[in-house]
């Protein structure tokens, strides 16, 4: 250094050390923030018990509570932490009228809820993210006619639009195949009303990306657009999306709770979260507290846990709080 | 209007009164970013007057910590950042421990700050009358009338044509160079001691520049307002400045009066920046080029900050860091100008490449 | 380099590039459902109105004027960011006026003989993509044929003739300082050997120290390669150091191109010459910048005729009707001016 600096001097001064990629992920923010804050420990937590229990439920849950077969009529309505007199089954958060074990129809029901909430969110965010980039980079009346529909979308509330849209697919089927195809029913009803939070973020982010000088800068070479959009601009625009979609995931849950509340949703026969609730609500003044208190305990916790992180997501990632 | 001579003066009597009547004196400021891998250094030992009717210009390049000087004596330091020794007197009253609800009165009132970009200045929602209407009642105990009276001397003193008919005008009505007219007469409004200009004219185009120099120049003289001048760009401290403080890696490395610091800068540092200024003097094949760049700070090198890109480097600037030293008419940070034992100046290429 | 005596333009063989006539009006119209409420008009916003020059071959000729002026707008146009409402453009022979909107092979024998740098150097690199990316990106376009280590060694040698080390090659964008993007940048542009260069602004988001750098780079570069610079800038003392001919621009038009040394000691038209008064000066002399009045009007609503009379010192009846053409003057300089034309300035 005893040298005027020269340009490689330089960049020695501006080069930070460098640390594997490993460690380098261990020592980013996103890291040091999570560590910081007790209430984000505790929701990834939360989080992955619930997706690992979701994940193993048939290794993990004494029985299959779609499997009629499996089902003692006769442990109907044992109270939690009980050993059945009859079976020498143990209910650990009680059984229900049909004699299923709640524990079990929470682990099969959470994982129907994460499957649809899952499935919808990334089907409104592929249809959102498509749509949004049209709209903004090609602008004119496709980001006319495509804005427009989505506004007058938002004119209604996305749970009346499912239903709406959950009763005109199911209008067009027979009968017979109502049970089988409802969670597909569910996924597209709850995807079609939810598509347009992703269209406008994606929107808003492809017009900004679109104006910047790299995205310039490969136009004068001549670059075609649509290299332009998938490998310039889609990848600048899929942070914000990809935060929307993590409180998309607990809203879309909530949204499938609902359905299944409202009865159009998951059927008896395939219990998620939302159907359990809803069949256990008949039993909540007659003392069986249990059928429908722990199904909403385990709502209330999958929810909060990825909504919780999805806030945090959205804060760390946001550049303008940083 | 003495003041008016005053500042018409040349300008080391100004700088070389007492601390007590400086308008503003900033005395060993030292600002700490603390993260979590250590405690960053943004501004070390800076010390200063501006004397009332005085412009003292602040100038360096982007991270030297000029705007940070101009936020640390307002108080708008960026959390986590902190004053973390050192002071600052506003006409001999301290206030760098004031808390944040002591200071909110002195912002506006005695201290008016001018920013970069006008439009984030005022408010979108009012027109330019209700708002300079609002400041002015907020520090003087004016009724709406004579507050609105005030307003409209305001704006033809900073030379808004037919101001009776601008007053109700919202701010995106006015062109960029009106609006920062208006931002000027806000911060006149309360008639503060201590004008902090923040790039005022880095957002203009060079016509409209000339315009809101010349007044900023011709008000705070009128009124002996004291102005720091902060600003990456020399031009506009040459014409407008009485003395300019140049900053380099949160220090301060030179001060003194405006010319003999342009035509003679006696810190290596400035002397090549002036030098790597293009001018439309005669034409010269190659800019002088400062190799490198300024030290990021987490990685300020030991010693004096600029040793690594000083072509008079010597040891000693590697290990020692120099202290503001007298030179013929200012003061510099640099052992070029030790009294007792300078280090030995080597001849500059003039192109280097 | 500095020509003394410049020829008139068009009457020199070699140029390189030819706008004839170039124009893009813009719809700045409020929305249709909005103009139909309120009333109002479709507006348009003429940002380059008639503008023609030429740029010889190994020369730089810069585009000075203030915000607004539309210097900008004639960059984009001639690497065919924007496709033109009007005129045309010639280069090398070759008429490149519908070069907007084709991409890909069609194009690719004329587009990769120019490229373009850019003003800011935090927005002109793709954030995601290694710096070797970034620079490989026109290789990847233009000589797909390369291979990957072939590039990769180019990449590198790239960087090192910026300045900068082969291995800053697998960092990110954000680990460098905005004078360093502007080399990488300037390294993208050089990757494919182009011949023309148009830098808009490039200096002008940088500080001075590493501005001196960047334009030293360019001479530098300019000389090894004999390129040929469209140099767009503010800030006149830059474009004297840089250009070798000058065309200032006022709201869509120029006003007055003249070789560089010409316009410095004898600018003609009324708004060089306050261009040239408003430039602060560092001699100490003191000296007062004179003051232009007024502002840029709003290009929306241009004044009549000449767009600069409400703010010119000379203007008369004839300014405010009639738009004045560009009239070859003396020692290369053309002005767009009556006052000039009728000998009264």
């Amino acid at each position: 250094m005893s040298q005027p600096a020269t340009q490689h001097n330089k960049d020695d001064v501006m080069a930070s050390p460098k640390p594997s990629k490993w460690q380098g992920f261990l020592d980013s923010d996103i890291v040091h923030s999570w560590k910081q804050q007790p209430v984000v420990i505790m929701a990834t937590l939360m989080t992955l018990l619930m997706f690992m229990g979701a994940l193993f439920a048939p290794w993990i849950a004494p029985q299959n509570p779609f499997d009629p077969g499996q089902l003692e009529l006769i442990d109907a309505f044992t109270p939690p932490l009980t050993t059945s007199d009859f079976t020498g089954n143990f209910y650990l958060l009680g059984s229900d009228s049909q004699g299923r074990d709640v524990f079990s129809a929470i682990l099969y029901g959470s994982r129907i809820s994460l499957l649809v909430g899952f499935a919808a969110v990334f089907f409104a965010l592929a249809l959102g993210t498509a749509l949004g980039l049209v709209a903004g980079f090609r602008g004119g009346w496709r980001d006319a006619i495509i804005m427009r529909i989505a506004d007058v979308q938002l004119t209604f509330p996305s749970i009346l639009l499912a239903l709406l849209i959950f009763g005109v697919i199911r209008g067009f089927m027979p009968g017979s195949m109502h049970a089988e195809v409802a969670i597909i029913v569910l996924i597209i009803a709850i995807g079609l009303s939810d598509w347009v939070q992703y269209a406008r973020a994606v929107r808003g982010a492809t017009m900004v990306e679109k104006s910047k000088e790299y995205v310039q800068a490969a136009r004068v070479i001549g670059l075609p657009d649509i290299k332009i959009l998938f490998q310039h601009i889609l990848p600048n625009v899929m942070r914000p999306v990809l935060v929307i979609g993590t409180i998309g995931l607990a809203l879309a849950i909530i949204a499938e709770a609902t359905l299944s509340f409202l009865g159009v949703g998951m059927p008896a026969t395939q219990p998620s979260l939302g159907t359990l609730i809803r069949v256990g609500q008949d039993y909540m003044f007659s003392g069986e507290w249990w059928i429908l208190f722990f199904p909403g305990v385990a709502l209330l916790i999958l929810a909060l846990s990825v909504n919780l992180l999805g806030d945090w997501l959205r804060d760390v990632l946001n550049p303008k709080l940083r | 209007m003495s003041l008016t001579q005053n500042s018409a003066e040349r300008p080391d009597t100004a700088s070389q009164r007492e601390d007590t009547t400086a308008v503003l004196s900033v005395r060993n400021l030292r600002v700490e970013f603390p993260n979590r891998h250590g405690t960053l250094v943004a501004l070390d030992d800076i010390s200063f007057d501006i004397a009332p009717g005085e412009i003292l210009g602040v100038v360096g390049e982007s991270g030297a910590g000029k705007s940070m000087t101009g936020n640390a004596v307002i108080q708008l330091l960026e959390p986590p950042g902190h004053i973390a020794a050192g002071e600052v007197r506003l006409s001999g009253e301290r206030i760098d421990n004031l808390s944040e609800e002591d200071f909110v009165p002195l912002r506006g009132r005695r201290i008016g700050m001018i920013f970069q970009d006008p439009l984030t200045s005022l408010n979108p929602l009012f027109s330019i009358g209700d708002q300079l209407v609002e400041t002015i009642r907020a520090h003087l105990p004016l009724n709406e009338k004579k507050a609105r009276a005030k307003a409209l001397d305001l704006l033809r003193e900073v030379g808004i044509p037919a101001p009776e008919t601008r007053l109700d005008s919202y701010p995106h009505q006015f062109s960029g160079g009106m609006r920062q007219r208006v931002v000027i007469a806000l911060a006149l409004a309360a008639e503060p001691e201590l004008i902090i200009a923040d790039e005022p004219t880095t957002a203009l185009d060079v016509s409209v520049q000339a315009q809101i120099l010349a007044l900023l120049k011709k008000v705070c003289a009128e009124r002996g307002a004291a102005v720091m001048l902060v600003t990456h760009d020399m031009g506009v401290i040459a014409e407008t400045a009485n003395r300019v403080a140049v900053m380099y890696a949160g220090r301060l490395i030179e001060i003194g009066p405006v010319d003999d610091v342009i035509q003679r800068p006696q810190h290596p540092y400035t002397e090549g920046l002036m030098a790597s200024i293009p001018g439309l003097g005669a034409r010269r094949e190659r800019l002088y080029q400062i190799e490198g760049a300024m030290p990021r700070l987490a990685a300020i090198p030991s010693g004096c900050a600029f040793n690594p890109r000083c072509p008079h480097a010597a040891d000693r600037c590697r290990q020692e860091r120099p202290s503001l030293l007298a030179t013929s008419q200012g003061q510099a940070a640099c052992w070029l100008h030790d009294p007792v034992n300078p280090v030995a100046r080597r001849p500059l290429q003039e192109t280097s490449s | 380099m500095t020509q003394s005596q410049a020829p008139l333009p068009h009457s020199s063989d070699d140029i390189l590039l030819a706008v004839d006539d170039l124009a893009r009006h813009f719809d700045v119209s409020r929305p249709w459902l909005n103009r139909l409420i309120e009333r109002a008009d479709r507006q348009t916003l003429k940002a380059v109105d008639g503008v023609s020059f030429s740029i010889r071959r190994g020369e730089t000729l810069a585009l000075v004027g203030e915000s607004g002026c539309g210097k900008s707008t004639v960059a984009r146009l001639i690497v065919g960011l924007y496709g033109l409402t009007r005129g045309q453009i010639t280069f090398d022979g070759q008429d490149i006026s519908q070069l907007a909107g084709k991409s890909g092979k069609q194009v690719a024998a004329i587009r990769q003989r120019f490229q373009m740098i850019f003003q800011d150097p935090f927005a002109s690199l793709n954030p995601l993509w290694r710096v070797n990316t970034i620079i490989g990106e026109p290789l990847r376009l233009f000589r797909p044929q390369m291979s990957s280590a072939d590039r990769h060694r180019r990449v590198g040698e790239l960087l090192e003739q910026v300045g900068m080390s082969a291995a800053d090659g697998y960092r990110y964008p954000h680990e460098f300082s905005g004078g360093q993007r502007q080399r990488i940048s300037i390294a993208r542009a050089l990757a494919n050997e182009p011949e023309f260069m148009v830098c808009d602004e490039p200096t002008s988001a940088l500080d001075v120290s590493v501005q001196a750098q960047i334009l030293n780079l360019m001479k530098d570069l300019q000389q090894e390669y004999g390129l040929t610079y469209l140099f767009i800038s503010h800030d006149m003392a830059v474009v004297k150091h840089m250009a070798d001919r000058i065309a200032v621009m006022y709201l869509g038009r120029i006003a007055e191109i003249a070789p560089a040394d010409q316009l410095f000691s004898q600018p003609r038209h009324p708004y060089s010459r306050m261009l040239l008064d408003a430039v602060p000066s560092l001699d100490g002399s003191g000296k007062q910048r004179s003051m232009i009045e007024g502002e840029v009007p709003n290009p929306v609503h241009p004044p009549s005729g000449c767009a600069f009379h409400p703010r010119c010192p000379h203007a008369f009846e004839r300014c405010q009707r009639e738009i004045p053409g560009l009239i070859a003057s003396t020692g290369g300089t053309q002005v767009a001016c009556h006052a000039v034309e009728e000998g009264r300035l």
